[in-house]
């Protein structure tokens, strides 16, 4: 009865959006303005159907409802709740009803608070958003019906996957959905004011905080699945370009540049087909990410449920958003007048540069992780890696963190290089202190010698704009930036520590025995057989000691789980400020002795504290323009009842 | 209206082709390539890991069919077909792998986690081997006889329907 009511929840969101599309198209025509009335209220209570089947799937697998396929293919009685209720969105059916859940409730927010652009806009908007909609609700009703019953109920669920019965992979994937569909309410804004020839700074402000908090979102989903991939996989490394994890960085340098442009577009009325033509390409890049990981095209690490003809359908919905999207584009882009000039030695200027490097950067990462796909139509298969991406990617980084050092200290319109003189000079003096510095540190590659020093130099150069002013008078929204900056320079501190710095120890070790890497001493006590509640495990009791101090004790497993049959390693982690030691134990080498892997990376903190600051920058920039827009807000709804006043 | 503005959907009209095309797509496995029949290029390289030996020409003039696996530890197919090339190597081949653009200390790694099927791990620091023996990408596997002439180059990663294909080739190079 329940996955009865989810599916019929389903339907009528549907048919909403349906109707949402066809009365936001046909008010768009001169003298059909009747049908406008129904826009609003069929995207709010089309918002309400899609959450309330989503909080139906939800309970379907709280109670493990095993006459469903989903709950039955997927769950498994022993789990513990709070996996049950992630195993909701830890497979492709649910995790398409999550995405369109939270695509509707963002529609029904915008139909009910936004009246800032012109009503027309606002349709063309909502019809576009209805049209998205659409295709993924044909999507799930048509192949992903997650509420499909069996004819006869399971005994025993199929467990889930257990690389992903971890609390943090519980909500990575959602974090990344969030940030998928801000971009989406993006795309919708920008189809929008395309189709009205409406792009205008109110445009920017309106869009600006759905990309910050899809950016917000996209930072923390990868921040997290970095460090997911550090340790669960156990391979030490904390960035491995696969398809997947590009899937999630292209996007999120789109909608990187994306935000920057919008700034200039909102501040100067400068960058409009620009703009517009990011709008497209952020959302662009999230389905095509989407698309290269579902329909197993690619080879991945990541498993997941690989269907080609799931994968013919996202191509079809690609076809139908991208393709109409970037034809309108090619359309209206002329008929959108230019906007204001400004010199090249300006805020504008440097953002424009920025965008620029984001841009390339962006096509870099999208032609190496298509190029296997390209070659593959000439029956080559090939795997692109960091010997590609790592370098060919520093030619256009090293450039935009250069001028990133400056940009934010320069004027809108036009500036001098003159009047910024002392803070450039002084920036160049940290950076030529730490180049000097890193040199006598011992040997390293190009990359990471760079990378300290311009990771030094940027963060320094992030609290420049403070300069001068009184600090409780700053706005919230330059603090965002302040603090995003510098995050960004924490990260690349911990990206070039990690490369330059890093000991690995390979060791056969009995228990009692001893290996040494880096500073540390690490004994290897004890092995002992461990278990939970589906999978039995070996484990190794270290006691690691740093230059001689007090031992900490660290137990990696090496995990076998039943429910599906599957190895997993659990590394087990030692974390100092300075730095953190890593340590996997592996298989029986005989004589007693097992296989131990260590590594002391000095720093690789920075690379997620680095990710945590950069999104909470976004954050605090979101909440200081909202905050904004909501005192606005007042005050013009102050003065409109004055002026009502007066009028009586 | 200014022809420019069409580009983007122009690349994005590729991407689709390209997408479409190789789904529908079923896989051509069979590729006959340009090296095949020539005797394997000069080469003499160092060890890739430690404990293991490198990789030259000389090593393939003992009239014994030998695989010839060019891969790398930064390379995700390598991963997926580590498991073939221990099949292969149970059936009883003889595998030299070339290790493509690779660090020691990841070769080590990567053998310590998938299995090493190989008696000779050689490192190819800037692909001139791979080039000059005719590979564009990892992983690649060629077949080459006793008196180190190329006989078969399989493109891509080893998947289980191959395993027969190159033990077949393989004894056929034998003969």
């Amino acid at each position: 009865m329940i996955a009865e009511l989810g599916l019929a929840a389903l339907w009528l969101a549907a048919a909403l959006a349906a109707l949402q599309l066809y009365a936001g198209a046909m008010a768009l025509r001169p003298g059909r303005e009747g049908v406008a009335a129904l826009v609003r209220p069929a995207a709010v209570i089309q918002g309400i159907a899609c959450a309330f089947a989503f909080v139906m799937l939800l309970w379907v697998f709280a109670i493990t409802d095993l006459s469903v396929k989903l709950v039955a293919a997927n769950s498994h009685s022993a789990k513990p709740m709070i996996f049950k209720l992630a195993g909701a969105w830890g497979n492709h059916e649910g995790s398409m009803l999550l995405w369109v859940a939270v695509m509707a409730l963002s529609g029904a927010l915008i139909a009910l608070v936004e009246r800032r652009l012109p009503e027309k806009t606002m349709l063309a908007t909502l019809a576009a958003q209805a049209f998205v909609g659409l295709g993924f609700y044909a999507f799930l009703i048509a192949s992903s019906n997650p509420f499909e019953r069996l004819p006869q109920p399971a005994i025993e669920g199929l467990g889930l996957n257990p690389l992903l019965q971890d609390i943090g992979l519980a909500f990575h994937p959602p974090t990344l959905y969030f940030g998928y569909v801000g971009l989406s309410v993006a795309f919708s804004f920008a189809v929008g004011a395309m189709l009205t020839r409406q792009v205008t700074p109110e445009f920017a402000r309106v869009m600006r905080p759905w990309v910050l908090g899809a950016w917000v979102f996209l930072t923390l989903g990868i921040t997290a699945g970095s460090y997911w991939a550090y340790y669960e996989l156990g391979w030490g490394g904390w960035w491995f370009w696969d398809p997947v994890e590009n899937a999630s960085l292209m996007p999120w340098l789109a909608a990187t540049a994306l935000l920057h442009s919008a700034s200039v577009l909102a501040a100067r009325d400068a960058l409009r087909a620009w703009t517009i033509m990011l709008g497209v390409v952020a959302f662009s890049m999230s389905m095509v990410g989407t698309f290269l990981v579902r329909s197993g095209i690619l080879t991945s690490v990541h498993a997941f449920a690989v269907d080609p003809e799931r994968g013919s359908f996202i191509l079809v919905l690609l076809t139908l958003y991208i393709g109409g999207a970037l034809a309108l584009f090619a359309l209206r882009a002329s008929t959108v007048t230019e906007g204001q000039r400004f010199a090249v030695t300006s805020r504008e200027g440097a953002l424009v540069f920025n965008n620029v490097m984001l841009s390339a950067i962006l096509g870099i990462v999208l032609l190496g992780t298509l190029y296997p796909l390209l070659t593959e139509a000439f029956d080559v298969r090939v795997s692109v890696g960091p010997p590609y991406f790592n370098p060919v990617g520093a030619i256009f980084v090293i450039p935009m963190l250069l001028v990133m050092t400056v940009g934010p200290l320069l004027r809108w319109r036009r500036d001098s290089l003159e009047r910024i003189q002392r803070p450039m000079i002084l920036v160049g003096m940290v950076m030529l202190g730490m180049l000097v510095a890193a040199f006598t540190l011992g040997e390293m590659g190009v990359l990471p010698l760079l990378g300290l020093t311009i990771a030094v130099g940027l963060a320094i150069a992030s609290f420049l704009p403070l300069r001068g002013r009184r600090l409780t008078r700053v706005p919230l929204a330059v603090w965002g930036m302040v603090v995003a900056h510098f995050g960004l320079a924490v990260a690349l501190f911990g990206m070039a520590s990690e490369g330059a710095f890093s000991e690995e120890r390979l060791a056969a070790v009995a228990v009692g025995g001893t290996a040494q890497v880096g500073p540390w001493e690490v004994t290897l006590s004890e092995v002992l057989p461990a278990a939970g509640p589906n999978w039995t495990a070996i484990e190794g009791h270290l006691l690691a000691s740093y230059a001689g101090g007090d031992p900490i004790e660290l137990d990696p497993q090496s995990r076998s789980f039943w429910a599906p049959p599957q190895e997993t390693t659990e590394s087990a982690l030692a974390t100092r400020w300075n730095g953190q030691l890593y340590a996997v134990v592996g298989s029986e080498a005989g004589a007693g002795r097992w296989q131990l892997r260590l590594w002391w990376k000095p720093f690789v903190t920075f690379i997620w504290y680095g990710g945590m600051l950069v999104a909470l920058g976004g954050a605090l920039a979101l909440i200081g323009r909202v905050t904004d827009d909501l005192r606005r807000r007042a005050v013009r709804a102050r003065i409109a009842r004055r002026r009502g006043e007066e009028a009586v | 209206m200014r022809w420019w503005w069409w580009i983007p959907l122009l690349l994005f009209a590729g991407f689709l082709g390209v997408a479409a095309y190789q789904l529908t797509q079923p896989k051509n496995d069979l590729v006959p390539s340009a090296m095949v029949g020539k005797p394997l290029p000069e080469f003499d390289l160092r060890a890739a890991a430690e404990g293991m030996p490198g990789a030259s020409t000389a090593d393939f003039h003992d009239g014994k069919p030998r695989l010839l696996n060019i891969w790398a530890s930064w390379c995700l197919p390598c991963i997926a077909e580590a498991p073939q090339l221990d099949q292969l190597k149970q059936e009883g081949a003889e595998i030299v792998g070339i290790a493509i653009r690779d660090r020691p200390e990841d070769v080590a790694a990567f053998l310590a986690r998938h299995g090493n099927p190989y008696t000779h791990v050689g490192a190819d620091d800037l692909s001139q081997v791979q080039l000059a023996i005719g590979s564009s990408g990892v992983p690649e596997t060629f077949v080459i006889d006793g008196e180190g002439v190329i006989r078969y180059q399989h493109i891509g990663d080893i998947r289980a329907e191959h395993v027969p294909i190159l033990l077949e080739k393989l004894r056929e190079a034998g003969e």
